[in-house]
């Protein structure tokens, strides 16, 4: 074969990035946004006041932010707040929230259940079933709408 | 409401002649169909060949009688009645991806085509070369424009665009008419500038409406939202995001409420109340007959339980289209006070909505 078939290194060469009618989304200057405030969740969570967990835990989403550390740190905060409730308390606490915060909320659940861990899912699930009844499909298709995300 | 159902395949587009006696519609392929009311049904007259792709978006003008049509051929024709035949006569429109939607201007002197090419092509005809001739508006489209709708003053032009905006063009063909007067979107209006540009909703932008005094302009966006937008020194915007699946066309039926239909298969109604600045959800306007709910035998219980992990029966679509809807039309009465509307669907059926009959039918519905 001819000398310029040997190499294949054109096929790993992002053809996307050198397009230039790329769309690119708007910055938003996220860069201010650090996600929920640890010891204000925490120290909620200990006092066993879980509903001012969850409305203090879905604050400052960090929404705009491109920092992926945040945004772990974010999510994990989340899922500590909502494996304490107990089963039975879920659908009141979805109740009190309104509609941009059932909307968040349901954000950060398929956020979790992409990185699923031990009990993750399973209360996840009980979560996503009772904000679905309150948001509705439209809820969901918000959370695959978005295009910038927590 | 009648039901009528044209084809198994979706309807693609659809137009209505003057009287409201003739409907063109695209059965999802290369052809317009035009169809003639005959008693209570309807009959086939003509049948339009010309596009080499599917027909995207055809627009029948009232007044002088002319029909255009789109597609993904990346044609237009403008369709004149000559006798009793259909002439086609081809626009160029200088776009390299398909045409999506067309709309005449109301004067009827222009239309625009709205494309995947991220540009609007405003079509305006030449005198002296016996020509249709287009204007591109390009900036600032940086993809698809789905839906169009014209202004009352012939000017300016509302286009719905897969960049999540709703904005607002100026149009203005200095060749074919005068300069505008201001309106609460600005008063400069040279050809393709921007008067107005949403902000707030993420999603394509399906459908686009202006009001009947065109001081309002209504989107429904793929994000399971719908708003309004009010013209003004500050253009205010107001959305309200719903429950349902995402809306795919909007229209105003008075100057304060809107229907909306889409992948959920009914229509709704929705309210705008200018001085709160609320947009509020006014109710399902398909409201199907209850059936008599019949028992169920202990064994068809178990049965079901056995099959489906349920006791209740086959949960069946009890709207009367059965699949989304993708295209309002007004037919009486217009956008100030709409008294008839109709939509098609992807199931290939046409209902005709009587206001009146849904008001009486529904005593929560306040169309304001």
């Amino acid at each position: 074969m001819s000398k310029n078939t040997v190499s294949d290194r054109f096929r790993k060469v992002d053809v996307d990035e050198y397009d230039e009618n790329k769309f690119v989304d708007e910055e938003d200057g996220g860069e201010n946004q650090l996600g929920p405030d640890e010891a204000e969740v925490d120290s909620l969570i200990r006092q066993g006041n879980l509903m001012g967990a969850l409305q203090a835990v879905l604050k400052n989403p960090p929404i705009n932010t491109k920092n992926q550390a945040v945004k772990d740190r974010a999510e994990g905060l989340v899922l500590k707040v909502l494996s304490s409730f107990k089963s039975s308390d879920i659908e009141k606490a979805v109740q009190s929230l309104d509609k941009n915060s059932v909307d968040l909320l349901m954000k950060y659940i398929y956020k979790g259940f992409e990185r699923p861990s031990e009990n993750s899912s399973a209360v996840l699930l009980q979560w996503h079933e009772k904000a679905l009844a309150a948001g509705g499909v439209g809820c969901i298709v918000r959370v695959l709408t978005a295009r910038k995300t927590v | 409401m009648a039901y009528h159902s044209f084809l198994l395949e979706p309807i693609s587009c659809h137009a209505w002649n003057k009287d409201r006696t003739q409907i063109a519609l695209c059965p999802n392929n290369h052809d317009v169909h035009i169809y003639k009311k005959e008693g209570s049904g309807w009959t086939k007259i003509h049948v339009l060949k010309e596009h080499n792709g599917q027909v995207t978006g055809i627009d029948w003008a009232p007044e002088s009688n002319r029909i255009v049509t789109c597609g993904t051929d990346r044609n237009a024709y403008v369709w004149s009645l000559k006798g009793d035949v259909w002439k086609p006569t081809l626009v160029i429109l200088r776009i390299n991806r398909a045409a999506r939607c067309v709309k005449w201007s109301p004067k009827e002197n222009k239309f625009a085509v709205g494309s995947g090419s991220r540009l609007i092509s405003v079509c305006y005809f030449e005198q002296e070369n016996d020509w249709w001739v287009c204007k591109h508006i390009k900036k600032p489209i940086r993809s698809t424009i789905l839906c169009l709708d014209w202004h009352p003053n012939n000017v300016l032009l509302a286009a719905g665009s897969c960049d999540f905006k709703c904005r607002i063009f100026s149009a203005y063909i200095k060749e074919v008419e005068e300069k505008p007067a201001p309106t609460p979107w600005g008063s400069k209006m040279p050809f393709g500038e921007v008067m107005f540009e949403s902000s707030g909703t993420a999603g394509w932008v399906h459908g686009v409406c202006f009001s009947d005094s065109g001081n309002r302009v209504a989107w429904a966006s793929h994000d399971s939202t719908v708003a309004v937008a009010e013209g003004g020194k500050s253009a205010t915007i107001t959305s309200l995001t719903s429950e349902t699946l995402p809306l795919l066309c909007v229209t105003f039926i008075t100057e304060n409420s809107l229907v909306a239909a889409g992948h959920d298969c009914y229509p709704a109604l929705f309210v705008y109340n200018g001085d709160k600045g609320a947009l509020t959800f006014g109710g399902k306007l398909d409201v199907p007959k209850q059936s008599a709910q019949k028992g169920m035998t202990a064994r068809e219980r178990f049965q079901n339980l056995d099959k489906k992990a349920s006791e209740s029966k086959e949960a069946v679509l009890e709207s009367l289209h059965k699949n989304s809807i993708s295209q309002i039309t007004i037919l009486e009465g217009g956008k100030a006070k709409c008294t008839k509307f109709c939509t098609t669907g992807m199931d290939g059926g046409m209902v005709v909505w009587d206001v009146k009959t849904l008001e009486s039918a529904m005593k929560d519905l306040k169309i304001i």
